[in-house]
């Protein structure tokens, strides 16, 4: 019997400026399905879930519900067609109490107010899919994982047959995951569908029937979980073919310069982010930090370049002991860091790129006359990096975010080359980047690699790192599973030691 | 002073508090939609002029008033224009309108200096209320228009707080995401809050110069718009103690007039400065205090984009 999937989505394409994140996709799901999304950051799966949810409206493609075409051009009618989606962020009004967010907005609400009566019906709804909630309770004195719980009611009151979760888990302790699946388990029971987006495996494993696999806005791969496992997503979700080492190098490895040492941070839950980390980067290489996001990655850099402190260990910078140094020091002894979010945290997007070029450095003698700032030697610099990089613009004094993601990277990376630095960090430096500006990256990064810096990346892409790194270091819930020489590994062995398995005869250093 | 001088101030009180009132719940209701208004001040004045005009004209105050509400709504529409449609900074919307709505009700009334007016709103003694002791002196001896003022605030206080298009409302002052999210159409909203808030300006305009002055003066309002959106802080967004607060400020306008006559000289300078203070006072208390659901509307004055991050 041939079954009518309750969403198909075909063709669909969307752009934002710089990047096409969803390009010609198609992706059904049947009644009753749990669904999963998965791909790394950036893949487009956020994109694609709110164009169903009607928030973003796609370029091209069309879209079923029931077999039938739809125009979902505003959440009220992806609503009415029965398709709810919870958001990364969740929206929910503060200063509101849950049950004045679980009513808000929907038809069937009555139009006086009874305090009492919405009480009574969030109840009703949270109690039979055994849902614990207090209604009265405002949301912002509620943790996220309540609100969570929120957000769901909100969406079972309105009687929406299609769920999307947007990595729902994240901000869920592990004991909140379990009642949480269980939750969705119980609710496709009842023939309700739910799109599950999620970059963790054993996620899908464990829950998903089935699985729709998207890289760089593409689907890579889909399948019936019973057809699957986890060392073919992890292949599907980070590479396409593949991919061998196409590092060259002439001269060997220098010095260690930084060396860390069972060191432990804390993650912003209260948990240990970083359990154990050790590890030496030495002069001329590139280390590659792999691992599925948020496995402590962002917060073993974040420990580095002095942003978060650690709870124990050390940190040595060419010998010395530098972990009671600020940010500042840091970057003055020569390890500069290249952000995950470009534009915020690296560049601020309403200044121009004169001004975004010496923010690092702009209190330097050579920017001044006097006590002004003259601003012909500050284009003349200026002029310089983005020569020199490649920075293409139509004018020096427009904001920066009116340029492209490539640009702004190599602007950024070009910004933080020129202070020399001895050890050079950064975070997914060619995340949502075409291909063409992720190859001027590698580039870029190769060079100063050859210059003689260390170079420790955070980087989810097996293929890149087989491009550019000469170590890997894999993370997997907060230690260092295995190092190993990128020209002596595979993709399945990395791929293996991302999702937990233990190597043998671990190398260390 | 005798009871009757007392009796005499607190009515006069309440008419003064009037215009401030409508102005203040029109600012009031745009800004629990997460539009900051500071044209209300513009608005007014366009209002008290089209008002006196359209009546001198027509010989019909009631049209006047009608006036007065289309140059109040129309001009808060651009308002709305500007800063829901095309996403412009709020804040400079609304002092460009109030400059603007200054030099407008100036052109329109240059001929009409002074003229007297003859219509008017007449007293409106409520029945057996009004022979209250003192009591009826105070309240129930005014013109419609002040009676309507109340009643809208409460009205204004039960649609906010006990409708779901109040909740709605207040959700997209809140959060506009989240308002969005469930199918709720901030945009809508926004124009329909700022443009009715805009007509309460209007009328609070009028007011003045029908009913409170009744005559035409360049920029007769003296600043009484910006009072209103200070008002709106001082009422921390709740409709009932903007009644309160508008009768406050107009209590002390009404003072500072029976003491000029009184020839007591306390400096005018000085009360005028009053509402101000009092709004910086509230202001230091309610940081301090920093109830979450007691402040301003978490997104007072910031645009919504759906399809920005
Ligand atoms: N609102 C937006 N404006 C501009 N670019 C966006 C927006 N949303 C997503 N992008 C870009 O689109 C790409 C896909 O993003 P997203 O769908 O969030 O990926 P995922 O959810 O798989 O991590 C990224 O390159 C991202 O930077
Ligand atoms: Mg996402």
């Amino acid at each position: 019997m041939k079954r009518t999937p309750v969403i198909e989505m075909k063709g669909i394409s969307k752009r934002f400026p710089g990047v096409i994140a969803n390009d010609k996709i198609s992706f059904r799901v049947y009644p009753g399905e749990i669904h999963a999304l998965l791909g790394e950051n950036g893949a487009g799966k956020s994109t694609l879930m709110s164009i169903l949810a009607g928030l973003y409206r796609p370029d091209n493609g069309i879209i079923k519900v029931q077999g039938r075409a739809v125009k979902l051009d505003s959440p009220r009618k992806a609503l009415e067609a029965g398709i709810g989606m919870i958001y990364q962020h969740f929206r929910l009004v503060d200063n509101f109490t849950v049950a004045e967010n679980i009513v808000l907005g929907a038809p069937k609400s009555p139009s006086k107010i009874n305090r009492e009566q919405m009480e009574t019906e969030t109840r009703r709804v949270s109690q039979s899919y055994g849902l614990t909630i207090n209604p009265g309770a405002r949301v912002h004195q509620l943790s996220l994982g309540e609100q969570q719980r929120v957000e769901i009611i909100k969406m079972l009151y309105r009687g929406c047959e299609v769920l999307i979760m947007d990595e729902p888990t994240t901000v869920l302790t592990p004991g909140e995951v379990k009642e949480l699946f269980e939750i969705l388990r119980a609710m496709s029971r009842q023939g309700k569908s739910i799109v599950l987006i999620t970059h963790k495996l054993n996620e899908v494993m464990e829950i998903a029937d089935y699985v729709t696999v998207l890289r760089r806005g593409r689907v890579v791969g889909e399948d019936r979980i019973e057809n699957l496992d986890e060392g073919r997503l992890t292949r599907m979700m980070v590479a396409r073919e593949v991919a061998y080492s196409q590092v060259k190098r002439d001269k060997s490895v220098g010095q260690v310069v930084l060396s860390v040492d069972r060191l432990k941070v804390q993650g912003d839950l209260g948990y240990l982010a970083v359990k154990q980390a050790s590890f030496d980067l030495r002069q001329g290489e590139i280390m590659a930090i792999a691992g599925v996001a948020g496995n402590g990655q962002k917060e073993l850099v974040e420990a580095l370049v002095g942003i978060r402190s650690s709870v124990s260990g050390t940190v040595e910078y060419q010998g010395e002991e530098i972990n009671h140094l600020n940010v500042r020091e840091r970057i003055s002894l020569g390890i500069n860091m290249v952000p995950e979010d470009r534009i915020g945290t690296g560049l601020v997007p309403n200044l121009s790129i004169i001004d975004n070029s010496i923010l690092r450095n702009y209190y330097k003698e050579e920017f001044f006359t006097g006590f002004f700032l003259n601003y012909k030697k500050v284009r003349r610099y200026t002029e310089g990096i983005v020569d020199k990089y490649n920075v293409y613009f139509s004018d020096l004094k427009h904001p920066v975010n009116y340029l492209s993601g490539g640009n702004l990277q190599k602007l950024l990376l070009g910004r933080e080359i020129e202070q020399k630095p001895r050890v050079l960090l950064a975070s997914y430096p060619v995340r949502g980047l075409d291909v063409a500006a992720a190859e001027d990256i590698y580039g870029l990064l190769l060079k100063e690699r050859d210059k003689g810096t260390a170079i420790l990346l955070v980087l989810e892409d097996l293929e890149d790192i087989f491009r550019i790194a000469d170590r890997v270091a894999v993370m997997y819930q907060g230690s260092i599973s295995g190092i190993l020489e990128v020209n002596k590994t595979s993709i399945d062995e990395i791929g293996s030691l991302m999702v937990g398995a233990q190597l043998t005869g671990v190398e260390n250093g | 002073m005798d009871i009757n001088a007392w009796t005499a101030l607190l009515a006069a009180t309440i008419v003064a508090g009037t215009p401030i009132l409508f102005a203040a719940a029109g600012e009031l209701l745009a800004e629990r939609s997460g539009i900051l208004n500071l044209g209300v001040e513009g608005m007014m004045l366009v209002g008290a002029a089209l008002g006196f005009i359209v009546t001198v004209n027509t010989g019909n105050h009631w049209v006047g008033l009608l006036a007065a509400l289309a140059g109040g709504g129309s001009m808060a529409a651009i308002h709305a224009l500007v800063t829901v449609s095309l996403r412009g900074n709020q804040v400079v919307s609304g002092l460009a309108l109030t400059i603007f709505g200054s030099g407008l009700s100036g052109f329109l009334g240059k001929n009409y200096q002074g003229i007297p007016m003859n219509y008017g709103f007449k007293s409106l003694d409520l029945p057996v209320l009004s022979d209250l002791p003192y009591l009826g002196a105070v309240f129930f001896r005014h013109d419609i228009l002040v009676y309507f003022s109340v009643i809208l605030a409460l009205f204004m206080w039960y649609l906010l707080y006990k409708t779901k298009w109040g909740l709605a409302i207040r959700s997209v002052g809140e959060n506009p995401q989240a308002a969005d999210a469930v199918g709720i159409d901030v945009s809508r909203i926004r124009y329909l809050c700022t443009i009715a808030g805009g007509m309460l300006a209007g009328l609070g305009g009028a007011y003045i110069s029908l009913v409170y002055a009744p005559t035409w003066q360049e920029n007769m309002t003296a600043g009484r718009g910006w009072i209103a959106v200070a008002l709106v802080i001082f009422a921390l967004w709740n409709p009932t103690r903007a009644v309160l607060g508008a009768y406050l400020f107009g209590g002390v306008e009404a003072l500072t007039f029976r003491l000029q006559t009184m020839g007591i000289n306390l400096s005018s300078f000085f009360l005028a400065m009053f509402p101000y203070l009092v709004t910086i006072l509230v202001l230091v208390v309610v940081t301090i205090r920093r109830r979450q659901d007691a402040g301003a509307p978490q997104a007072l004055s910031v645009a919504y984009d759906r399809e920005e991050r």
